[in-house]
């Protein structure tokens, strides 16, 4: 049998989700695949969405007209920005989910979204043709379409696989070894070999998530609460504040400690990556608590949060004790810490391995260098994190879309977003554990903040087709009043009186030697645009989100125009376009381990090329006046 | 913010009559008219036409006049790099040079990467298309040579120091950035104090080094010149000997341990960098091996190879293995022991080579042909044979702009921390001293934070 659409989307998590809105909405017939319906948009690990930098993630999704910002305004039941204390840059915005009341609200918007078809089946086998480019010598697959395990054929021009952690999937609790997907759900055991024989590299990844634990079971006297924010703030530019201000969920806090950390070293030897059982990378950076009592053996005790996993549910997440001993230990162990003495486990901790690629296997589109047509998103891609794999599927959802549409691609580069960031460094560099996004991972980081989303990226939401005029037309009228409040503020002179002197002296601020203008004085650590009102006798009401971005445009300006200037040197290499079908083993006078590297890479700028380990500058300089003399007139 | 125009020393750097710094870019002009002033102490060059060339003084930045300059002017498009191009013919001292160069860098340029000239002559339509293979060839062999020859240039002591400053600013950055990734788990609470004070240390390192860098002590200058030979043929008392007579200048940076290994001299207004390998030949019973191939590494390296040879006792295995080892360097063969019963003949050792080899006999007892020796040294100088390597003080240049802008970057940090900015503004300036130092060591950014806040702080989940 043979069902013909646009796009198949193989996955339906928080990438493949965002792929298939994305496509679905700029008017493609779309699939999307999923072994069970019922984990649509699942959260199988923390019952968060946002935090540090991820948060961004969430904001640029959002900006850019995707789905998931929206759906945690919905669900949340508590919201904490995080940093607030520090710079404007790091401030990350994080909320608790209700997971399945995430899952349910994400299910309902692809059930009612015009032109996309919700499937639940395995998809086995990628069906493509071979076409030879006798000039390259090359042959170049083109996508036709996907087979599912019943055997029914959905011809289409572009597939986007989004897996997550189901190829291939084994999950591991000490000795107890079982072949399943997060949660037990059924793993896709057939398409990772459809894949190889595409000429596609696989490898294996691991992770692993903590253990839930029955609420009525845990000692709360014991722990320290954690109270969400006051005022909230919602994740979605298009969401009335006012609309987010509900009664919060508490988390809690509690430690391990030294009879914790020995039960751990007693029974290292049963733990499977400690055994050798497990041969998947595991992250760095969400180490499981053995790895944590290993690696930093002088530390006396490590944080552990309780986290509700939702309103209509006991179970609790023990955020920071991941692991994946065996069901006797974990019990023994987690009932060292204050608060769990008496604990139920109602799911155990476990480690999960999966196939995935290296992505470097893919242009900044997220499209395959090798086969037309086919993209890829999220945990599939090596990355990790609901959030990670979102921002990707909805990047992979609109070129694949551009693409069937005759459209030029869609690409972010590093000053533009952390989703840039994100792309950059999986298609670019050695990525060799699960990629998880961090601040410090963005080098312009002062202009990436999250309060700025809108302003960086809806007018490339709106030129895609995903964001409305209303909601573009919006952020045009916030950044008129923002340049115009600024002007104002530079073009205020407060003269040395003695009324200003006053004030000065109120606010332990050092007296004008002559006059100034407000912005020059915002730009002292003690004053803000909030204290000065009293002197800004001119000022108009203007909304808090104006307010924030003036504010931090003036007090900050010095730091952001050294980024700005940065990021014009940055653009200047970004623009020189690399030919696709450059051979760089013509090029006698680079280094060889630069023409391996290039060849391997295949970088589609200077820019990016200049990124890639093992290639130097001087590497560079060689490249471009190849490219001068090769391509010029 | 440096600007694209770049300068480069154009002549060699000998003590010769004059030489030329030729500076190329949008702003070549607007930075050399801002350091040369004519016969009545007026700033006019960017009146001149183009293809003019004019008498006159470059001055520092107090104003003071260093040295009377002719300096030539070519406009875009007609010069050699189709850019404005000035030229600066100077007095050709070293000394003088050099500081002509950290001048107009100061004033904005930046030391030009081998080749760049000509790369920009090319890119700009200069050259033609033909020419491009060969454009390529110079900026890869050269590049390669230059990150080589800076890295060996660069003292050991000083490499380890500036590895440490390094490592100590990359763990700060790294707390920081593990703080802000996981602001639950680790707290910066009290720690702008701390770093503070850190950074102030780290300042008062940095200014050291800067310091020594102004009296040039950073770089093996001079002529890189080993001595080899078996135990006991009277190596160490030869060095003893050319210290002692020659009043050596022996250079080390305050706060270092001094490489033993090494010593700077002057013969006859000629600098020599002698590394002993003595001490590599000490321990050659128990670790043979060790010892001949770092014998050999720092052979390779020198322009200039003394050979020690103990004219008292026969010619034997580990004389074959050097003489095999020194076959194509510049060698002196020192016959020493020569008022002992000689065993050993300038004719014997002569057969030894294919070429024509200078022998001279010695003895340091006696205090004999050290004369000999430093004539010899001279006039392989002056015909050319052995010279100077000019990377060394366009790479000097370079070294002290970068630790300028490390100390810059961290007064920076202590800036942000008595404005009380937030943290995340402080890994900023930390980060671009660890660029600009890594710059000094060819180290790249790449993946170190990453790596450091992972190994270095238990991050939460």
């Amino acid at each position: 049998m043979n069902e013909i659409v646009d796009v198949c989307v193989v996955g339906a998590g928080h990438a493949g989700c965002e792929a298939a809105l994305a496509c679905a909405r700029l008017g493609l017939e779309t699939v999307i695949f999923t072994v069970s319906i019922d984990s649509i948009a699942m959260m199988p690990c923390n019952p968060n969405i946002g935090g540090t930098s991820k948060g961004h993630l969430v904001r640029e999704i959002d900006a850019l007209g995707g789905e998931m910002g929206k759906n945690i305004d919905k669900t949340f039941i508590q919201s904490k920005m995080l940093n607030k204390s520090k710079g404007p840059a790091v401030h990350s915005l994080r909320a608790q989910a209700d997971k399945a009341e995430y899952s349910r609200a994400m299910r309902k918007v692809l059930e009612n979204q015009e032109h996309l078809t919700i499937k639940q089946a395995e998809v086995c086998e990628i069906i493509s043709e071979n076409i030879t480019d006798d000039e390259k010598k090359e042959t170049i697959h083109i996508i036709k379409g996907v087979k599912t395990f019943t055997g029914t054929v959905y011809e289409c021009k572009a597939v986007i696989l989004c897996t997550g952690t189901y190829l291939k999937a084994r999950c591991l609790c000490g000795e107890a070894i079982t072949y399943t997907g997060p949660n037990g759900l059924q793993p896709a055991n057939y398409l990772t070999d459809s894949l190889k024989n595409l000429g596609i590299e696989i490898r294996r990844f691991k992770t692993g998530t903590p253990a839930r634990m029955d609420k009525r079971s845990i000692d709360f006297e014991k722990m320290e609460e954690q109270f969400g924010d006051e005022r909230i703030v919602p994740f979605s530019f298009s969401t009335n504040p006012e609309d987010v201000q509900i009664d919060q969920i508490s988390c809690w806090l509690t430690y391990t400690n030294e009879k914790t950390h020995e039960i751990i070293r007693n029974n290292l030897d049963r733990s499977p990556i400690y055994a050798g059982v497990i041969e998947g990378t595991g992250p760095r950076y969400c180490p499981s608590i053995e790895d944590k009592v290993v690696k930093f053996a002088d530390k006396e005790r490590h944080q552990v949060f309780i986290e509700p996993e939702g309103l209509h549910t006991n179970e609790m997440y023990v955020g920071g004790m991941s692991s994946s001993l065996p069901e006797d230990v974990q019990i023994a162990m987690y009932r060292t810490v204050p608060g769990l003495e008496h604990c139920k486990i109602v799911r155990n901790a476990y480690a999960i391995e999966y196939d995935c690629i290296d992505p470097k296997q893919l242009y900044p589109t997220l499209e395959f260098k090798k086969i037309k047509g086919l993209f890829s998103a999220g945990q599939f891609n090596g990355s990790s994190g609901y959030e990670e794999a979102a921002a990707q599927g909805l990047l992979a959802g609109i070129n694949a879309a551009r693409m069937i549409l005759g459209k030029e691609p869609v690409t972010l580069d590093r000053s533009q977003a952390y989703i840039g960031v994100l792309v950059d460094d999986l298609v670019t560099k050695e990525n060799l554990e699960p990629y998880r996004m961090m601040t410090s991972r963005a080098e312009y980081r002062l202009l990436l903040r999250q309060d700025n989303a809108d302003l960086r990226l809806r007018d490339i939401g709106f030129e895609v087709g995903l964001v409305s005029k209303e909601q573009y037309d919006a952020t045009v009228h916030k950044k008129e009043l923002i340049d115009m409040e600024i002007e104002r503020l530079k073009n205020t002179v407060i003269g040395a009186s003695k009324e200003h002197q006053k004030f000065m002296e109120a606010h332990g601020s050092s007296l004008l030697k002559t006059a100034a203008n407000l912005a020059e004085l915002m730009c002292r650590p003690e004053l803000s645009y909030d204290i000065l009102s009293e002197i800004d006798t001119e000022r108009k009401w203007l909304p808090e989100d104006v307010i924030e971005q003036v504010e931090i445009e003036i007090k900050y300006q010095g730091y952001i125009e050294r980024q700005l200037k940065q990021v014009e040197q940055f653009k200047k290499m970004e623009k020189k376009q690399i030919p696709s079908d450059l051979d760089y083993q013509d090029i006698g006078s680079l280094r060889l381990e630069a023409r391996q590297k290039l060849s391997a890479y295949k970088p589609v700028s200077v820019g990016q090329a200049s990124r890639i380990s093992g290639v130097s500058p001087a590497d560079i300089s060689v490249l471009l006046i190849y490219m001068e003399q090769k391509y010029a007139k | 913010m440096k600007t694209s125009t770049i300068a480069a020393i154009s002549t060699a750097m000998t003590n010769s009559g004059i030489a030329i710094i030729r500076i190329s870019g949008e702003e070549a002009i607007p930075i050399v008219h801002s350091v040369f002033v004519n016969k009545k102490n007026q700033k006019c060059l960017d009146s001149y036409r183009s293809h003019t060339i004019h008498y006159g003084y470059i001055v520092d930045e107090k104003g003071v006049s260093v040295d009377e300059v002719m300096v030539s002017v070519m406009k875009a498009p007609h010069s050699y790099t189709m850019e404005d191009i000035v030229e600066i013919n100077c007095h050709g001292g070293v000394y003088i040079v050099q500081k002509i160069m950290e001048i107009v860098i100061h004033a904005g340029a930046r030391a030009a990467e081998p080749g760049e000239f000509t790369k920009r002559a090319f890119l700009n339509g200069r050259i033609d298309l033909s020419r491009a293979e060969a454009v390529m060839d110079i900026i890869s062999s050269k590049n390669e040579f230059a990150l080589q020859s800076s890295m060996q240039m660069l003292k050991g002591s000083l490499f380890h120091l500036i590895k440490n400053i390094r490592e100590e600013i990359l763990y700060e950055i790294a707390f920081i950035e593990s703080a802000l990734d996981d602001p639950e788990h680790i707290s910066l609470e009290n720690y702008p104090e701390k770093l503070h004070e850190k950074s102030s240390s780290l300042c008062e390192k940095l200014k050291k080094l800067l310091d020594s860098a102004h009296d040039g002590k950073l770089l093996k200058e001079g002529i890189q010149t080993v001595i080899v030979g078996k135990p006991n043929v009277g190596k160490s008392s030869f060095l003893n000997l050319l210290i002692g007579d020659e009043k050596a200048i022996v250079t080390d940076i305050a706060g270092t341990t001094r490489d033993i290994l090494e010593e700077t001299i002057s013969l006859g207004g000629i600098t020599l960098n002698i590394t002993d390998t003595a001490g590599i030949r000490n321990t050659d019973d128990i670790v043979e091996k060790i010892g001949v191939e770092r014998a050999k590494k720092v052979l390779e390296e020198a322009d200039l190879v003394i050979y020690m040879i103990d004219a008292s006792t026969p010619i034997d295995e580990n004389d074959f293995d050097i003489i095999h080892m020194i076959a194509d360097k510049k060698a002196i063969i020192l016959l020493n022991k020569s008022d002992l019963d000689v065993c050993v003949t300038e004719e014997e050792i002569g057969t030894y080579f294919s070429d024509n080899r200078k022998i001279i006999r010695t003895s340091m007892t006696q205090e004999e042909g050290m004369d000999c020796f430093t004539k010899t040294v001279k006039d392989m100088f002056l015909e050319g044979k052995i010279s100077y390597n000019d990377e060394v003080y366009i790479t000097n240049i370079r070294h002290k702009e970068a630790i300028k802008d490390a100390y810059e970057s961290m007064l920076q940090v202590k800036k942000s921390i008595e404005n009380s900015m937030p943290e995340d503004f402080y890994s900023i300036d930390l980060m671009s001293a660890y660029a600009s130092l890594g710059t000094i060591i060819g180290e790249e950014v790449g993946e170190d934070l990453v790596n450091e806040i992972f190994s270095k702080f238990c991050m939460g989940k």
